[in-house]
């Protein structure tokens, strides 16, 4: 009720104003077609073509939903803040924002939520002031311990590791770290050392010279985690081309695509990844609904995400569509084509 | 201008005709032209992108963009040029978010990121005159110095907690109007460095530095001053320019603005600055300003791939540059079938 | 003779290259040993070729920020024709990457030669223009491992007597610049345009034919990289070497080569990106917080910079003038 009186205060002072179009959606009628943007890092980023992949496939199955599919030519957050003004402009019905900045891009949608559109997140999270809910692609937590768990069994629970990330400001990344680094407090892995954290900024020279510069700093290093797709591809790289295949473990978050030659010549024995297509899809289903009014962006509130079953909001209106699938020598050829 | 009208001058007289076709090839003509296409095309491929609102809005978006170009403007016009723009604003935003944290009122943060900002344009000015190393080589390297700073302070943190009130400088509008603030900003800047630039004797300066510094050196004009001027002026716009983005997006991180450099210098020739300097007009940088803003936004109206927006104002930058010529080119010699000059090649 | 070789920028900037070695192996001993700096040198091959391409142009007057971009699309072309036609041998890919770089480089040249485009802003267009065109080609998808050919992904790192096939390649392009820029009328030319292009004109150098070729001989070297790119790091992406474009001129400065055209030698350019290869290389290794690294290196490339420039100046007083190199 009192976001309909919001709406309608604004469409008043669009007119007031002098606008003559454009203006917010009160209701949007059952016989009218949904346009769902979908925002990501970057055009041209393998894993975002594959979530635009599964929200296409949702749009099919609702039936009267458009996507609209853009994002930046460079993963900055200004040109993600240019695309939420123009999608303003185009009056959408909902924008899902994979986000390059927490806290930048807040002001801008707000702005489209004054607007009356419904800004949800997916994969990369912004402050909660600016969206309403938030579909994580799994538990941040059980990311940062799983990966821990699996370089100690690669490596027998003893030797030295370091992690390679992607750019140092990449939040989520940062999460992750943070509980690998407090699940290595566990007393089962008293005797392996974390030595370094160094950054790669997801570019694939500037992770392989990471990867190199930590070879030399470390000659004993025993394993890398990469918990990023282009570090983790470009240290298996690095691994191959200096022999060391066998003696420097590899774990991380990869693309099956991007993995699936080193996983199958045992440069890496497993890396891990949620299903970007799962994202895509699950996120569109939750923009269709809170918009068409079938669910409220409350904690608690059950959603249902399609052939992926339903999801409850936490506190925080975050919810995840399950574990990160582990991808190893058994199975990674029969998702390299997909993702 | 003045070098336009040195140029006309130099010739021994004009027909009526070849005036009327002088005018009609100038840069800022096409420009002009080539913003009423935009509105034209725009308007027919997307319904809403000619209202009043989202005209207005679409300027937030590039206005600290445009603000830059103006100083900029006048550097590439005296021969020089500043790579390390972006580089400024990071560090000035940074600095500006150490003094929110230190609970500084708002106008002491404005103070302090213009301040940096003008120290940063100040060692910019030192190297390139104290050791007569070309701009583009020094403000190479300063633009990672400068950003690299940023870094160094930051890490991997964000500055966040800037004052509400803050959004009104980049966010808001003037009182009741629908009128963006930057926008307003950036038309009286452009009004005082149009007038700076075109009716008073530093305008006239700098153009003659961008001609021929050493001539102009020789004529008694102290050349390293305003250059370093126009370097300081820059950093301090940087910096201005720098509290608009914060203000904007309310939060500060080293890796804001990245690569605007070469947005800007592009803003700046497509206004018709020569980039060897000694030539250019704040009406055709005004309208180049509009013509790319309003060009994109019409593009992301119509979603667009922001790559194929990219492929079509890097055409549009060098069409710009070669159609004019051509077409005088052909227009002489079909019209007045003049004896063809070949196109002169600018060199950079 | 040893005066003679103090007396030559390429020397000083020689010296300094081996203080900074030093001064890296006292803090990190490692980084001197033979392996590592040949690792080194080998991360370095690509920098290196990429600012032989800058520096075609740069002598001749111009400059060239679309290598990067234009790395980028030749790259993801080849990666492409080898996953699509994995039949393809790959010394017709080293062809097509140099042809492909090379018709790219001829857009270039051909607008700012006969369009009078300036090359710099020619150049900022196409930068973005040819990265969108891999957008375009791939279509916003990568072209990854397991998707190219054993020999395409073994290109670089195939051994040859003893030297990763990835140097023999930049040794290679250094030799053929070499002998182009000292040797050929071409390198005259370009040294002669770059100097004065008005006097060039008139002592009968075709100057419009000449940039021309400036552009080609750079775009095919940053296409030849193209393809080495994605098959060192056996990914092709639409940001690979995103950025780059800078640090090919940033290199070509420190290795003295006047960004206003006429001097500037092969030499030294590849001392240039030798020198930032290793402070890229050596910061990580001597311990050096990440969010320190960019302040560093800008501040090195400065340093460099400044005191290339004094130096030069210095030199150029005492032996008088010696724009166009021998």
């Amino acid at each position: 009720m009192i976001k309909r009186l919001i709406t309608v205060v604004i469409v008043f002072v669009l007119v007031a104003g002098g606008a003559f179009a454009a203006g917010a959606p009160e209701a949007v009628p059952e016989d009218e077609d949904l346009r769902i943007a979908l925002l990501v890092k970057s055009l041209g980023n393998a894993f975002f073509e594959a979530a635009r992949d599964g929200a296409m496939e949702a749009a099919e199955e609702l039936g009267d939903v458009e996507i609209i599919y853009q994002g930046p030519d460079e993963p900055t957050a200004e040109g993600q803040i240019e695309i939420i003004d123009s999608l303003i402009a185009q009056g959408v019905h909902a924008i899902a924002i994979s986000s390059n900045d927490p806290d930048a891009l807040v002001p801008a949608t707000q702005r489209a939520q004054a607007a009356g559109i419904e800004v949800v997140t997916f994969d990369s999270d912004i402050h909660p002031d600016g969206r309403s809910v938030f579909l994580a692609p799994s538990d941040d937590e059980l990311i940062g311990r799983s990966q821990v768990q699996a370089m100690a069994e690669m490596i027998d629970y003893q030797g030295q590791i370091a992690i390679l990330s992607a750019s140092a400001t990449a939040t989520n990344q940062n999460i992750w770290i943070e509980y690998m680094q407090q699940e290595l407090e566990e007393p089962e892995y008293s005797d392996m050392e974390l030595v370094d954290i160094v950054y790669g900024d997801d570019l694939s020279d500037q992770s392989y010279r990471e990867a190199m510069g930590l070879f030399s700093s470390y000659p004993d290093l025993a394993g890398i985690i990469s918990p990023t797709t282009v570090g983790v591809a470009a240290t298996a790289r690095a691994i191959e081309d200096e022999g060391l295949v066998g003696q420097v473990q590899l774990t991380g978050l990869g693309l099956p695509s991007e993995m699936s030659q080193y996983v199958q010549d045992g440069v890496s024995q497993q890396v891990a990844l949620w299903n970007p297509i799962e994202l895509g899809y699950g996120i569109t289903y939750i923009a269709y609904h809170l918009v068409r009014g079938n669910a409220e962006a409350a904690p608690g509130a059950v959603i249902p995400l399609g052939e992926l079953g339903e999801v409850e909001l936490d506190e925080e209106l975050v919810t995840f569509v399950g574990e990160p699938f582990v991808f190893d020598a058994s199975n990674i050829a029969d998702f390299e084509d997909i993702y | 201008m003045s070098g336009e009208q040195a140029r006309l001058a130099k010739q021994p007289r004009a027909s009526l005709g070849q005036r009327a076709l002088g005018l009609l090839v100038r840069w800022e003509m096409v420009l002009f032209l080539l913003l009423i296409g935009v509105f034209v095309l725009n308007s027919n491929l997307s319904p809403v992108f000619l209202t009043q609102r989202n005209l207005l809005n679409a300027t937030f978006s590039f206005m600290e963009r445009a603000i830059m170009a103006l100083p900029m403007m006048l550097i590439i016009i005296s021969g020089e040029i500043d790579i390390s723009v972006a580089g400024i604003i990071a560090l000035s935003a940074t600095a500006m978010g150490l003094a929110s944290e230190a609970g500084a009122s708002i106008p002491v943060m404005i103070l302090v990121a213009l301040a940096t900002g003008l120290a940063a344009g100040l060692l910019n000015a030192f190297i390139v005159l104290r050791f007569r190393v070309p701009s583009i080589a020094v403000t190479i390297g300063s633009m990672s110095l400068f950003r690299g700073v940023s870094w160094a302070i930051l890490g991997n943190q964000a500055i966040s907690g800037y004052p509400r009130e803050l959004a009104q400088l980049g966010q808001g509008t003037v009182g009741n109007t629908m009128i963006p603030m930057p926008l307003v900003m950036f038309a009286c800047l452009a009004l005082v460095f149009g007038i700076v630039l075109h009716r008073t004797g530093i305008g006239r300066t700098i153009f003659a530095i961008g001609n021929n510094a050493t001539a102009t050196q020789f004529s008694g004009i102290p050349v390293d001053r305003y250059k370093a001027v126009l370097f300081a002026l820059n950093g301090l716009v940087a910096g201005f320019a720098a509290v608009l983005l914060t203000s904007r997006i309310l939060s500060t991180r080293p890796n804001i603005a990245m690569a605007w450099e070469l947005e800007v210098v592009t803003l700046v020739v497509l206004g018709g600055v020569a980039i060897t300097g000694g030539k250019g007009s704040i009406i055709g940088v005004v309208l180049s300003i509009f013509v790319t803003g309003y060009l994109r936004f019409g593009l992301s109206l119509i979603n667009v791939p922001s790559q194929v927006i990219g492929i079509i104002t890097g055409l549009l930058l060098v069409g710009a540059i070669i159609l004019p010529g051509v077409f005088e080119h052909y227009s002489n010699k079909l019209i007045l079938g003049k004896q063809l000059k070949p196109l002169e090649p600018q060199r950079e | 003779m040893l005066s003679k070789f103090l007396a030559q920028r390429e020397s000083t900037l020689f010296v300094i290259i081996i203080i900074l070695l030093v001064a890296v192996g006292l803090r990190a001993p490692r980084f001197l040993e033979p392996g590592r700096l040949l690792s080194t040198l080998n991360d370095t091959v690509i920098l290196i070729m990429l600012t032989m391409a800058q520096l075609a142009v740069i002598v001749s007057g111009g400059i060239d920020l679309s290598v990067a971009s234009n790395l980028a699309f030749t790259g993801m072309a080849t990666a492409l024709l080898n996953f699509m036609f994995p039949g393809v041998p790959i010394v017709l890919l080293v062809v097509l990457a140099l042809a492909i770089g090379a018709a790219l480089g001829a857009f270039n040249g051909s607008l700012v030669a006969w369009g009078g485009v300036p090359p710099i802003i020619m150049t900022l267009a196409t930068m973005s223009v040819f990265r969108g065109m891999v957008y375009l080609i791939s279509g916003g998808a990568w072209v990854s491992a397991h998707q190219m050919t054993p020999a395409f992904r073994s290109i670089p790192r195939v051994g040859l007597l003893g030297m990763p096939l990835l140097m023999w390649f930049g040794f290679v392009t250094i030799a053929v610049m070499y002998v182009l820029m000292n040797n050929t009328r071409l390198g005259r030319e370009l040294y002669a345009i770059g100097d004065n292009e008005r006097s060039a004109r008139l002592v009968g150098v075709n100057t419009r034919l000449t940039r021309f070729k400036s552009f080609v001989l750079s775009g095919a070297i940053a296409g030849l990289t193209g393809l080495l790119w994605v098959s060192r790091y056996a990914s092709a992406q639409n940001q690979t070497a995103a950025g780059f474009e800078l640090e090919t001129v940033a290199a070509a400065v420190i290795g003295g080569v006047s960004i206003m055209g006429g001097s500037g030698s092969v030499i030294g350019a590849v001392l240039g990106a030798v020198f930032l290869g290793i402070v890229k290389n050596a910061l990580n290794v001597i311990g050096v917080s990440p969010f320190f690294q960019l302040g560093i290196q800008g501040a090195v490339i400065l340093i460099a910079i400044i005191a290339n420039t004094v130096i030069d100046r210095r030199t150029q007083v005492r032996l008088g003038s010696r724009r166009v190199a021998a």
